[in-house]
């Protein structure tokens, strides 16, 4: 009995064990920011259709599992919408991971509303008003009288982090806005909400919202390359240490007229 | 040879067995692990009583309150639905319908049960919720209400099947003496028969209310996700569930917002559990008598 017991247990933690060491060979893997996952899963498709020998695979997940991934070296790219904060890299540096960025597209983060509303454009300073709950109706700001409804990333977000820090300088959003998980569930939320308010990366903006002016800057290619509208953003790459053989190839073909092409299709703005 | 297979099988069994315990134990472990470090920078009183949850801000802070109050306002919206659907059709099925209708009600009732909570998550933000701003004239509706909808509806096949079991069990000498001493069919019902499957019927809420705290993707989906008290069954609520479930993917491995999301985890987990554990208590009562 004990000894079938033993060799039961041994075969199965054989078995996981072999599993894991199959593996590699022309892979890549990226993992990490949701906001990048279109850009990195479109030039991936088209990357592999150049190359047939070498396997990209792409995953969601968020900025910080990118950074992870890539400290636990279960990813050879980490995808990020911000640049990494001082603490990642000295808890990589630690683990011996030298992470290096490499900048993928540029992207504007749109404020849109309802398409009923009829405003126009809003400060920055408006916005952090509603954000931080000290404007509570459209009339304050000259549209009809309606509650405000305010539709937020969540707090880890990238796309928070980026807006927390160029639209509301680190102040806190009121407790009483919505926050949802994605872009497409703000864009959605917005469409549907008469008085709502929300912020979403430009690629994920449709026809079934608004789109308003920050400070009289429209949100499109040129403002945002010159970066003239004040709430636009770069999309990063990381690796560790500098980029060599497939990965290096795969970076520069996104860096390129033609990945950058990809890009544009995708909805976000290309580097130059 | 007989003897050989038979404890190769006990063998098998008994790994099994031992394997699901073992996943439990690494569960616990992981989470408190990464959990219990959270309570040397931030004291348990500000976790559980203070309300502002900024965990990414220049100055972080993890007050829990609203989450909690988030995720007890829609377990209790989703109890007062379901409680009434599952126990009126528990009781429809075992002592009303008649044999060809209980063939067919009680799989179609289970068969809820089966769909997955993102499906009723859809249905809940696309449909329902604007059905409900729009009657109800509301500013959203991403609300506590219809969240406490879907929830509710989605624990019935839980405290419905549980609950028919409990009454198909009650002996039916209780349900002839009843009838033989001249009370109706509504009299034997809520004089005889519920009484004697209380304890059944008290575990299947029970399980209903484990599952509802800990339902995740329905709340992400259809609460709305505002960090607040609720003031009316109208306003947006964030369960804790959610917040673990959006705020997981960004954050730092090993920093002090992770393991404040594993602190939520350990809250959870002692909620389901003690409600589960109650629910085995109330049980082995019942089989014991």
């Amino acid at each position: 009995m004990k000894n079938i017991l033993k060799t039961l247990v041994l075969l199965l933690v054989l078995s996981l064990v072999t599993v894991s060491v199959f593996a590699k060979g022309n892979r890549i893997t990226c993992s990490g920011s949701t906001t990048v996952l279109p850009v990195a899963q479109a030039t991936a498709e088209a990357f592999m259709d150049k190359n047939p020998g070498i396997n990209i695979s792409v995953r969601g997940g968020g900025s910080g599992v990118g950074v992870a991934a890539l400290q636990n070296k279960t990813a050879d790219i980490a995808n990020s919408s911000r640049p990494m904060k001082a603490k990642e890299i000295s808890a990589s540096k630690s683990k011996g991971i030298n992470p290096t960025a490499y900048v993928v597209a540029n992207d504007g983060i749109s404020i849109v509303v309802h398409k009923s509303n009829m405003i126009k454009n809003l400060t920055i300073s408006q916005i952090r008003g509603i954000y931080t709950g000290k404007i509570k109706n459209w009339k304050e700001l000259g549209g009809a009288s309606m509650p405000i409804v305010v539709i937020s990333r969540d707090v880890s977000s990238g796309t928070f982090e980026v807006f927390n820090e160029k639209a509301l300088s680190g102040a806190k959003v009121d407790g009483t806005a919505q926050l949802l998980a994605s872009n497409n569930a703000v864009v959605s939320a917005v469409s549907s909400t008469p008085g709502g308010i929300g912020y979403a990366g430009l690629g994920y903006v449709n026809d079934e919202v608004r789109v308003v002016n920050v400070n009289d800057v429209m949100p499109n290619e040129s403002t945002v390359k010159s970066g003239t509208y004040p709430l636009s953003r770069k999309l990063y790459m990381y690796t560790n240490g500098k980029a060599s053989g497939e990965v290096a190839r795969y970076i520069s073909f996104i860096q390129s007229a033609e990945g950058q092409k990809i890009v544009e299709a995708q909805g976000f703005i290309s580097l130059n | 040879m007989k003897n050989t297979s038979e404890k190769l099988f006990q063998a098998i069994t008994y790994t099994a067995s031992l394997f699901t315990i073992i996943v439990l134990l690494a569960i616990i472990y992981s989470l408190f692990k990464e959990g219990l470090p959270f309570f040397r920078a931030v004291s348990l009183k500000e976790f559980l009583f203070s309300g502002a949850w900024y965990p990414t801000h220049e100055n972080p802070e993890f007050g829990a309150k609203t989450l909690i109050a988030g995720s007890l306002f829609v377990t209790f919206g989703a109890l007062l639905i379901g409680v009434p659907l599952g126990l009126g059709s528990a009781i429809y099925i075992s002592e009303i319908a008649g044999n060809r209708m209980k063939e067919v009600a009680k799989p179609v009732v289970e068969l809820l049960a089966g769909i997955p909570s993102v499906v009723y998550g859809l249905f809940g933000m696309a449909f329902l919720a604007p059905l409900v701003r729009q009657y109800f004239h509301l500013d959203t509706g991403l609300n506590v209400f219809t969240a406490s909808i879907i929830l509710g509806v989605m624990i019935v096949p839980i405290i419905a099947s549980m609950s028919e079991d409990a009454l198909s069990n009650v002996p039916k000498s209780i349900r002839e003496a009843s009838l033989a001493l001249g009370a109706t069919k509504i009299e034997s019902i809520f004089r005889a028969i519920l009484p004697a499957a209380k304890s059944g019927i008290i575990g299947s809420i029970l399980l209903g209310f484990g599952r509802a705290v800990g339902e995740t993707m329905v709340v992400l989906m259809v609460a709305g996700g505002s960090a607040q008290i609720p003031k009316s069954i109208f306003a947006s609520a964030r369960p804790m569930t959610s917040t673990i479930a959006a705020e997981m993917g960004e954050t730092v491995i090993g920093d002090l917002h992770y393991q404040s999301l594993f602190a939520l985890a350990i809250l959870l987990f002692l909620l389901t559990f003690f409600s589960n554990l109650i629910t085995e208590l109330v049980f082995l009562k019942r089989s014991s008598r």
